[in-house]
């Protein structure tokens, strides 16, 4: 039997001047000479290049790699979002692609009209949502509020009714783009419980995209790693999954300043570092270690200050947040270099999260800001327990008294 | 059913098959327009009749009493008030078609469909405002005493098609256009409002001396608006030069329009 999807060689180029927004007409006519040598000239830079692969009907096949190793691109040329610069693609069967969560919506709409306009976006006809319109609204738990407006909904109860609407979409080939990491701890479950229901149907073909190892591991037949638009390897998960591990932990948990910005504050942050309870540099970390992250700050003078450090996760919810003013620890700077640091247990569950750091002068007041400046992912692979839904693991005692 | 995803294609190439899967989508965009449009206001749907009746009052005052701009012996408010009905249904259609690959980005960069289906029903609101506005027409018929002809009724869908064709046309150039450069968003308003006065909507085509009128058909809304008055208020005789230009103009723009959509789309996700 052939192969239900099968790419040969396909490549993407992108002209780094091409990237810029908000072209405007008039720099254009302005300068049409100028305008003929930027578009000569512009650097040419390869998001995808020579990938080939296949897969079988059936497979769950996964893609992992860092951000910008072209792991979205590849999904968005698979689902004619854009097309390929070279090669080809061919799919045997209807193709659904969820690159999003509420692809769609539209905040004035009611729930009810918001399942219809979604579910016929991404590709169902209007007969079969009447026919799982009942399921779909079952399965996002929001009942209550079918005819009211979602802009109206917490962001949880859209983001569940989005889900709702893709899980019941039934293509042949489905491409779904890190949709997991959505929604509170309940309904994570249950979105992995659909996913691994479907796959063990057997009856749909996946691609599935993710930075969460641990789904990657439980649901993918096999898995291909992307590294800088090429494909490293194609192999069985567990061996992909270690391999790219391997890499992000070699890759050395240091994010430095490159610009050299002349702050006007007294201080400002240099770099950041992640370290392990092993005092090793790292971007990864598994479970039962404590992660460590070290500011190198420069000041101007002698201060008290105050540290935070925040952790987000993919969708930039506030995971962890510390902050040295609710410690009452006290953090004086000197003039020139001063290295601080702050360590806590990895409570994390498995993903991808990014750090921030703020400091504040004496008086509270914003000194410097950097935003997601570095990120690692947590493993948690070590652990011989797998039901870990959430955004934390929190360490905790059950007991029981027979009452009666 | 396979799916082969190349490089290039024919830009002259529809794939009928495709766009006929995604026909329940007509109506999802459609009712998604047209709910949006008059959700939290006050008096919902009069709006649509709001707008052409205020200005038909205003151009009425202005150009009529005050100007004195000929109107061939018919009262002045009818007169431009046919003249509104069709500029209208193209200006809004036009201003809504050229906006509607920016307006709905979000959906564009994350998931395929015929983009062109946004095209035709981005123009549901301009049409359905089309027809109420109609019924304030066929009030001020019975107010005057404007008893259509039945060769009207053969005419109207027709003027109606040229509109469309003008239209969809005009609008497919703009809004792929205006996927690169935004500076539609402001050539357009204008480029509208100058095109009210070279189109015969405040003055009638007989100011115009007869050799020249066959470059009014350019506007192929000339056309139609000039036909529109002879069958529907019965005066004068169809003008078959201009209206022939105009809809062979409509045809044109129709396919350059086609032309420039086709040759662009596949790239709308890359540079929205």
């Amino acid at each position: 039997m052939s192969a239900i999807i099968e790419v040969n060689n396909l490549g993407k180029k992108y002209l780094i001047g091409e990237k810029e927004r908000y072209l405007a007409l008039r720099d254009k006519l302005a300068h049409p000479i100028k305008a003929l040598k930027n578009t000569r000239s512009s650097e040419v830079f390869w998001a995808l290049s020579d990938i080939s692969f296949s897969v079988e009907k059936g497979e769950v096949l996964g893609i992992i790699g860092k951000n910008g190793s072209g792991k979205s691109t590849l999904l968005k040329i698979l689902s004619k979002i854009t097309p390929p610069t070279t090669g080809e693609v061919c799919l045997r069967g209807r193709v659904g692609s969820l690159l999003e969560v509420g692809t769609g919506f539209h905040p004035e709409l009611t729930g009810r009209e918001n399942i219809y306009l979604s579910g016929s976006i991404l590709g169902m006809r209007k007969k079969e949502i009447d026919k799982k319109f009942e399921e779909i609204v079952n399965f996002s738990g929001v009942e209550a509020f079918l005819d009211t407006p979602i802009k109206r909904y917490s962001s949880g109860m859209s983001v569940r009714l989005g889900f709702a609407v893709a899980a019941h979409l039934e293509p042949e080939i489905l491409l779904v783009d890190e949709v997991l990491a959505v929604g509170d701890a309940e309904f994570q479950k249950k979105c992995l419980g659909k996913m691994g229901e479907i796959t063990k149907q057997g009856a749909r073909t996946i691609i599935f995209i993710s930075h969460n190892m641990a789904a990657i591991n439980q649901l993918c037949d096999r898995v291909l790693l992307l590294e800088n638009g090429h494909i490293k390897k194609n192999d069985t998960p567990e061996s992909v999954v270690s391999e790219y591990l391997r890499d992000l932990t070699h890759q050395g948990g240091i994010w430095e300043r490159t610009s050299s910005k002349t702050v006007a504050e007294d201080h400002f942050v240099k770099s950041v570092i992640l370290q392990n309870s092993k005092k090793i540099n790292t971007r990864v970390f598994f479970a039962n270690e404590s992660i460590r992250i070290q500011c190198c700050i420069v000041s101007k003078k002698q201060e008290n200050i105050f540290l935070a450090v925040g952790i987000r996760d993919v969708l930039s919810n506030q995971i962890i947040h510390l902050n040295s003013k609710n410690q009452k620890e006290k953090l004086q700077t000197k003039a020139g270099k001063n290295m601080f640091q702050v360590e806590f247990e990895n409570i994390l569950s498995a993903g991808e999260y990014y750090v921030t750091v703020w400091i504040g002068d004496a008086s509270f007041v914003t000194q410097d800001y950097v935003r997601d400046c570095i990120s690692f992912s947590v493993d948690l692979s070590n652990l011989d327990t797998s039901y870990h839904f959430g955004s934390v693991i929190v360490p905790a005692t059950w007991s029981m008294v027979h009452l009666d | 059913m396979d799916i082969l995803i190349r490089p290039t294609t024919q830009w002259w190439k529809f794939d009928w098959k495709e766009f006929w899967q995604f026909r329940d989508l007509f109506y999802f965009f459609g009712e998604r327009d047209i709910k949006v449009r008059y959700k939290q206001t006050a008096i919902g749907a009069l709006w649509a009749v709001f707008q052409p009746f205020v200005t038909m009052v205003v151009f009425t005052i202005f150009f009529g009493n005050l100007a004195k701009i000929s109107s061939d012996g018919i009262p002045y408010p009818i007169f431009v008030y046919v003249g509104l009905l069709f500029w209208t249904l193209f200006s809004a259609g036009l201003s809504d078609v050229s906006n509607t690959f920016i307006g709905n980005q979000n959906i564009i960069t994350k998931v395929y469909f015929p983009r062109i289906i946004l095209t035709f029903t981005s123009l549901t609101t301009s049409i359905i405002d089309f027809f109420v506005a109609c019924i304030v027409l066929i009030g001020m018929m019975i107010w005057y005493h404007f008893i259509p002809s039945t060769i009207a009724l053969i005419f109207i869908p027709f003027l109606f098609v040229i509109t469309f064709l003008t239209t969809v046309g005009i609008g497919l150039f703009f809004s792929s256009f205006n996927v690169k450069y935004r500076d539609v968003r402001f050539i357009l308003p204008f480029f509208i409002q100058l095109l009210l006065f070279l189109t015969p909507v405040i003055y009638p085509v007989s100011l115009v001396s007869p050799e020249w009128r066959w470059v009014l058909g350019f506007n192929p809304m000339s056309g139609v608006i000039d036909t529109a008055r002879v069958v529907l208020l019965g005066v004068g005789h169809v003008d078959w030069l201009l209206l022939s230009i105009s809809m062979f103009v409509s045809v044109v723009y129709c396919l350059i329009g086609y032309g420039y959509f086709k040759g662009t789309e596949r790239y709308f996700a890359d540079v929205i």
